[in-house]
């Protein structure tokens, strides 16, 4: 009896065994997840990092013994314990710029940030001895490390403004650089932001898709105009075949920039024509010159063409309201609206036919529509009016039969 | 102009002999008492119901029946075809009114236990037009093939989908295949306008047979010195008449302030909207399913519930027989009891779905 | 005239012109609108021939723009020329075979997928026949 049971047991635990080898002893996370505060932290995030999901593990960045449970032994000769900030760039590219090694993991990623990291302002401050810079960690994280592709992500898309803000929006930090603080804030007002954090457009550009990922650095006055290119060509084409292309060229004044902003674009208004006190044109044109004029007919064009736009829209919500079915009429008005968005695009060309042309497609929009617009409030008269027809008449009927009924109860003899 | 009249009038008799059915109009007498009020309901749900054949026959004229035409259909009466707005608003909210109105009826019958004998024959069919009329509703609200449309039918054909037993197989033969789809908006209108009317006529003329064969039900124990009676043709008539005038001048206002909406197009890939739920009268069955926990006992709570509201249906369509005192023309507290407490069930049911939506 | 007549006639009168008020629209319902057809699914969006190869038209679609195209090929190709980013018009640019949205540089290829640029999603892909004289236009499925 006493030999079967015993028997049973090893045969379990020869069945046991071998899964359990599998599961590979860690005595780095162990005992660090034992300790507190900053000694627990890199053991507890962990268990989200993308190295972790691969089969890496503490071992694999800081060296060590793993299989140690002796503080000792387990941080002995091999161990490089926490690199120094100086050192991070050169610590991550071990394996992040080793393209064979790279390639075992994810063949698509890209193994050039060092070299990229080298050209940025932040690596060439590292580099002259400035630890305050910032480095792979700063924007990656340490231990709880994502893809970009991961929403919770620092380096996501619509994450990435407040982690570049985290230090470039600090004055306290900024202190010694000599550059200003608010472009976080600048771009928080911005038509992009407003389209990467509130539409969730991932295609809106956040700081990196101007400045550049690992080899950031602010675009020249040059490459500005390149960079706006990337997303708005056909508005650059226009300026390019424009008087203002060389013009600018001659004073060395950025294109886009030089109007839009950089940080804080909002979204252009007829205002920015013209010359009234938010025109961008009195920036260089004074009131002799043909650019003034030129710029007032613009604005008098696209202010007209959006007065009847917008009276159009009122129209046909004042139908709606009224109950009057006005769908069709809508999608009509929006291809309106698509020619008021070219015809601002249009500006950059700064000719005038061309905006008259463009204009006077979407003018005949605006009047099918303000046709059927006019159409449909008069329906909606119609049918109050017939109403008050036909409740007239049954009321009438009711009176009559009212009157039908209280005859009806005289007693008959 | 009387005597034109009376000269047709003539001219049918000797050929149709239908003198016999003037006498009984001429002779039919109603009733009058304090509860007489009552009375006028099922006159109302007729003549809803007409309306509701009128306009649903005018609309057959424009509306196309398949998932690539439907919607664009509803968009084109709605704006195009002259009066459409009003056929199809008319339509629409004469179907929610005619619902509300026949539990009006139906629980004024029951609480005036009219149903008892000899009328039990009259309760019951009364029970199967209420079921009619409930499918003709759930038929008809997907026809629009709107985003509302599409997932009120699949929440409600889940439903049906979670009976035991026959569950699976129920949901396929409504559905027409495994998913809302062409099959589905085809099979609804068939039901709608062949299937659904021709078995409602029928039902409801037996069912208006049977009240002017027995007359109208006086509540039990009713004081003969109160009561009056007046005669069906013309008073009655009268009176039922400015009933439903009163209520075209309402349905007229109705529809031209608040004309019923187009919707956005069924998209079977969307995801499902938030607060989805069926029209308002399925509204009751439907919170006490989510609300339901998962399990009560060992049944599982949505089972337990769907078996308890058809247990419930059956009770309520036998109530002529099991309601013993009535039947012997004795007062029947306990029954009013069960209705007060069904009506208060629906009613906070219902009132629950629109006022706390995260259920 | 004494009470009753009277009754009777207001009776009546009213009667009829409450009926009058209830089949005036019905038959205006019933006689059919200029509009015969609900909104078409099927459009001539040009005629055979007109478009030289490896150029495009834009036609109208219901209530938006669609593009057709005849490809170098001479295939005739319809889409949706509604862009799925920001619902600008796309063209057609002969010199790279692909369809273009000028506002943010979107690009499509020739089955509507998005090659490069901010689209989201593929542009929706109709149907082309040819009945006769007419390139027609209809919605897939």
């Amino acid at each position: 009896m006493k030999t079967r049971m015993l028997g049973f047991a090893v045969a379990i635990g020869l069945v046991l065994v071998p899964p359990a080898s599998f599961a590979q002893k860690n005595s780095c996370l162990e005992c660090h997840k034992t300790l507190e505060g900053e000694l627990k932290a890199p053991a507890e995030s962990f268990a989200q990092d993308v190295h972790q999901q691969f089969g890496l593990s503490c071992r694999d960045c800081h060296g060590g013994n793993p299989a140690e449970d002796d503080a000792d032994r387990s941080m002995g000769a091999s161990f490089k314990g926490v690199p120094k900030r100086a050192r991070i760039p050169e610590f991550c590219a071990r394996c992040h710029a080793d393209a064979a090694y790279m390639r075992t993991f994810n063949p698509s990623l890209r193994v050039d940030q060092l070299s990229q990291y080298g050209t940025s302002k932040h690596g060439r401050r590292l580099k002259a001895g400035d630890t305050k810079a910032a480095v792979c960690v700063d924007c990656h994280g340490a231990h709880g490390i994502q893809s970009a592709k991961f929403p919770k992500s620092p380096t996501f898309p619509w994450n990435i403004p407040q982690t570049c803000g985290r230090c470039h929006a600090d004055p306290k930090l900024m202190k010694d650089y000599q550059i200003p603080t608010n472009q976080l804030e600048e771009y928080k007002g911005s038509v992009h932001a407003q389209a990467l954090f509130e539409k969730k457009d991932l295609s809106a550009p956040a700081c990196n898709d101007c400045h550049g990922n690992h080899g950031a650095v602010p675009p020249e006055v040059q490459s500005i105009a390149s960079v706006c290119r990337q997303c708005h060509p056909s508005t650059g084409e226009l300026f390019s075949k424009s008087p203002h292309k060389k013009a600018f060229d001659e004073i060395g004044r950025s294109e886009c920039e030089a109007c839009h902003g950089n940080h804080k674009i909002v979204r252009p208004t007829n205002d920015m024509l013209g010359t009234g006190e938010k025109s961008v044109c009195l920036q260089c044109h004074d009131a002799a010159s043909p650019g003034y004029k030129v710029a007032a007919a613009m604005k008098d064009l696209t202010d007209g063409y959006e007065a009847r736009y917008q009276k159009n829209l009122n129209l046909l919500a004042q139908a709606e309201k009224k109950g009057v079915e006005v769908s069709e009429p809508k999608y009509r008005l929006q291809e309106a609206n698509t020619v008021l968005i070219s015809a601002r695009n249009l500006t950059h060309g700064l000719s005038l036919n061309d905006l008259k042309k463009t204009l006077g497609e979407g003018e005949t929009t605006l009047t099918e529509v303000e046709k059927e617009g006019v159409a449909a409030l008069d329906e909606a008269k119609f049918r109050r009016t017939g109403l008050i027809i036909a409740t007239f008449f049954l009321a009438l009927f009711g009176v009559a039969l009212f009157l039908k009924i209280r005859s009806m109860r005289k007693p008959d003899a | 102009m009387t005597k034109i009249v009376r000269n047709i009038v003539a001219f049918f008799n000797e050929r149709l002999q239908v003198q016999p059915l003037f006498d009984f109009a001429k002779k039919k007498k109603v009733p009058e008492h304090s509860y007489s009020f009552w009375y006028y309901f099922g006159g109302i749900c007729l003549f809803l119901t007409g309306i509701q054949v009128a306009t649903g026959m005018m609309l057959m004229l424009y509306y196309t029946p398949s998932i690539d035409a439907a919607h664009e259909s509803i968009q084109f009466i709605m704006s195009h075809v002259k009066f459409g707005w009003l056929i199809r608003s008319v339509h629409s909210w004469t179907a929610n009114i005619l619902i509300g109105i026949i539990f009006v009826h139906m629980f004024s019958t029951y609480f005036l236990k009219a149903y008892r004998k000899p009328r039990e024959l009259t309760w019951i069919t009364g029970f199967f037009l209420l079921i009619f009329f409930l499918a003709f509703g759930f038929s008809g609200y997907l026809l629009p093939w709107n985003e509302l449309s599409y997932f009120a039918t699949r929440v409600g054909t889940d439903i049906a989908g979670s009976l035991p037993l026959i569950g699976k197989w129920l949901k396929t033969v409504i559905l027409g295949g495994s998913d809302v789809s062409q099959a589905t908006l085809s099979r609804f209108f068939w039901l709608h306008v062949a299937i659904l009317p021709i078995a409602a006529l029928a039902v409801i003329g037996i069912h208006v047979l049977l009240v002017q064969i027995l007359g109208m039900s006086k509540p039990i124990g009713l004081d003969e010195r109160k009561v009056k009676e007046i005669s069906f043709f013309p008073d009655f008539i009268y009176k039922d008449a400015l009933g439903w005038t009163l209520i075209l001048v309402l349905v007229g206002i109705i529809c031209v302030f608040l004309p019923w909406e187009v919707g956005t197009k069924a998209d079977p890939f969307a995801a499902t909207p938030l607060g989805i739920k069926p029209e308002w009268y399925f509204t009751f069955m439907f919170t006490t399913l989510k609300i339901i926990p998962s399990h009560v006992l060992f049944i599982e709570g949505e089972k337990l519930a769907i078996l308890v509201f058809m247990a419930g249906g059956l009770f309520w369509m036998l109530v002529p027989f099991i309601d013993r005192r009535a039947a012997r023309e004795k007062k029947s507290p306990l029954f009013s009891w069960i209705g007060i407490a069904v009506g208060l069930y629906i009613a906070v049911m219902t009132i629950l779905t629109y006022t706390v939506p995260k259920l | 005239m004494n009470r009753r007549r009277f009754i009777n006639l207001f009776f009546g009168g009213s009667f009829l012109a409450t009926v009058g008020a209830f089949l005036f629209p019905v038959i205006r319902y019933l006689l059919p609108p200029k509009q015969a057809e609900a909104a078409q699914k099927k459009v001539a969006a040009a005629k055979v021939g007109e478009l030289a190869p490896n150029s495009a038209k834009i036609f109208k679609f219901g209530s938006a723009p669609g593009i057709l195209i005849n490809s170098s090929d001479g295939k005739l190709l319809a889409f949706s020329a509604v862009c799925t980013h920001l619902t600008c018009t796309v063209t057609y640019q002969a010199d790279t075979s692909t369809m273009y949205c000028p506002c943010h540089n979107g690009r499509f290829d020739l089955a509507g997928n998005v090659i490069s640029g901010p689209p989201p999603a593929p542009l929706e892909v109709y149907q082309v026949d040819v009945a006769g004289e007419d390139i027609i236009v209809s919605k897939k499925g």
